[in-house]
């Protein structure tokens, strides 16, 4: 880093990595191509998983085909129904999407600069408020789901909508919960600071105050699958009874904009558990010397903090889609009684029970 | 550009602070229930700017959290359940003008009352206005949870309780049997 400083200058230095370019760079080189290869993977190990072999025509092993996927979607009709509320049927893939892209914006996906030494630091932003930055933002994109619902005037795209509403409403209370657990232990809000926190503390939060955090964290995973409406909680789309869901009525590229959301929701709550519960960019078992030759200290000290969450993350990914190959669909009256009765009880309890732990033994 | 750089503060505290009034007139004037709890929605996220500007970024997100993703979510399910299009026959501002006029009055009077003292002119964060908690500079949310719990810890837990009696009140009413 410092030599390419030195080659650069400070000032270009500054602009080649200044905070648009690392959005460039994280929208366009990381989160979009990973979303297109992640519908690839995910066709892939569903055909695994159901012994066949999944998307196999275009391109080697059907490398090509998300590309194949684009362009169709790209060219396709665009179809806005005659009785739709024209400017919210338009607006509501958008906010789908916006919410789950700006809070790429908090999340780390490497160390900073100051603790590799080198000049860059390896995230867009680090706020103080990073966790709870990303619950707003998260809950702000069920809007797009719900006025999707509403506008395209039909009986099962609203039928949809509600369920939505209802769903995201149920669980985000068990996983705001969840996630302040992670903070009692940090004692800090920002996003980088936890995973600083989980490296000081020579430990994952998931192995922390044991078993409080491991069920904080299975909380946080069924919750967050239940909040981007993922297989088992796929109810706002279930196709054996409302079609499409939310999206019935949706063609082309807009469609396509609410599935972009989809993913990109899974890859931000998959990125927010690594971050506070899996220590982020750090190696496993960063306490442990003999293991240091994970560092990997022949590369940069950033790109090896990339990879690392990189590898993490991937796992999270893999097992979104074991969980839709693998679950049957919850029932709604399941889904309710899931949330309410089961997970918003035992992390109001877990809560209370490492806060009494740190007020007690600490 | 250097007029931006001075005033960009200021522009975006009139651009969002009309943003937040005039949306919420519309809360009252839109004929469509959804219309008017999406213009709600934009009135409470125009408020959580001000309060970014305010530098009180603990308490915008918190009312991003709070009011735009789990009350107004209320608001639309309720609405989309009960279907209001019959809304649009019934009158919708309440017969007693006279009454209305004068309530109006008196708040409106009330505003100016609280705004003569503190003086007019955008709610910006100065060097002046930041607070420090027990002579440390402390974050927003140390500091918003170090008056909460410590100087008014007696009126916050009243206050939740009173919200539980409300909870278990609207149970005891939804549950007729």
């Amino acid at each position: 880093m410092q030599e390419l400083r030195d080659i650069l200058g400070p000032t270009l230095f500054y602009y080649a990595f200044s905070p648009a370019i690392k959005i460039a760079v994280v929208v366009f080189v990381g989160v979009l191509p990973l979303i297109s290869y992640l519908v690839l993977a995910e066709r892939k190990i569903l055909g695994f998983i159901q012994v066949r072999t999944g998307p196999n025509r275009v391109g080697p092993w059907g490398l090509f085909q998300p590309i194949a996927d684009i362009m169709k979607l790209l060219v396709k009709e665009d179809v806005i129904p005659n009785k739709a509320v024209k400017w919210a049927f338009v607006l509501a893939p958008c906010l789908v999407v916006g919410p789950a892209f700006v809070i790429f914006a908090v999340i780390p996906f490497g160390p900073s600069a100051a603790q590799t030494g080198g000049g860059l630091d390896y995230f867009i932003t680090d706020v103080n408020i990073g966790v709870l930055f990303v619950v707003a933002l998260a809950t702000i994109g069920v809007y797009g789901i719900i006025i999707g619902g509403w506008s395209s005037n039909s009986k099962f795209s609203l039928l949809g909508g509600l369920r939505s509403a209802a769903q995201m409403i149920s669980y985000e209370v068990p996983q705001g919960f969840s996630l302040v657990i992670p903070l009692l232990m940090a004692g800090t809000m920002s996003l980088q600071g936890i995973v600083g926190a989980q490296l000081e503390q020579g430990r994952w939060f998931l192995f922390a105050f044991f078993p409080f955090g491991l069920i904080a964290f299975m909380i946080y995973l069924i919750a967050g699958v239940a909040e981007s409406n993922r297989n088992p909680f796929d109810l706002p789309e279930a196709e054996s009874e409302l079609v499409a869901g939310f999206h019935t009525e949706y063609t082309g590229m807009r469609f396509a904009l609410f599935f972009l959301g989809e993913y990109a929701n899974m890859i931000v709550i998959s990125a927010v558990a690594v971050t506070l519960f899996l220590g982020g960019w750090a190696r496993p078992f960063p306490n442990v010397e003999a293991l240091s030759f994970l560092d990997a200290s022949f590369l940069p000290a950033g790109l090896v903090g990339v990879l690392w969450f990189s590898l993490k993350l991937s796992v999270f990914l893999f097992v979104y889609i074991w969980f839709r190959g693998t679950f049957p669909r919850y029932r709604f009256d399941q889904l309710m009684d899931l949330g309410w009765k089961w997970l918003i009880p035992l992390s109001l309890v877990t809560l209370f029970a490492v806060g009494l732990w740190k007020v007690l033994l600490l | 550009m250097e007029f931006l750089t001075a005033h960009g503060p200021a522009l975006l505290f009139y651009l969002f602070a009309a943003m937040a009034l005039g949306s919420a007139v519309l809360v009252v004037t839109m004929r469509n229930p959804m219309y008017g709890a999406l213009s709600l929605l934009v009135s409470f996220l125009s408020v959580a700017v001000l309060f970014f500007l305010r530098n009180a970024e603990f308490v915008a997100v918190v009312q991003i959290f709070v009011y735009g993703g789990g009350i107004m979510v209320l608001f639309l399910f309720v609405i989309m359940l009960i279907n209001l299009h019959r809304l649009h026959e019934v009158r919708m501002f309440a017969q007693s003008a006279p009454l209305g006029i004068l309530v109006g009055v008196l708040l409106v009077a009330l505003f100016v009352f609280s705004f003569v003292g503190v003086g007019f002119g955008p709610a910006l964060a100065t060097p002046e206005n930041m607070v420090s908690v027990e002579g440390q500079a402390a974050g927003n949310s140390e500091a918003v949870a170090w008056l909460l719990y410590r100087q008014y810890l007696l009126p916050f837990e009243v206050a939740s309780v009173f919200l539980l009696v409300a909870m278990v009140g609207a149970v005891i009413l939804g549950r007729r049997n």
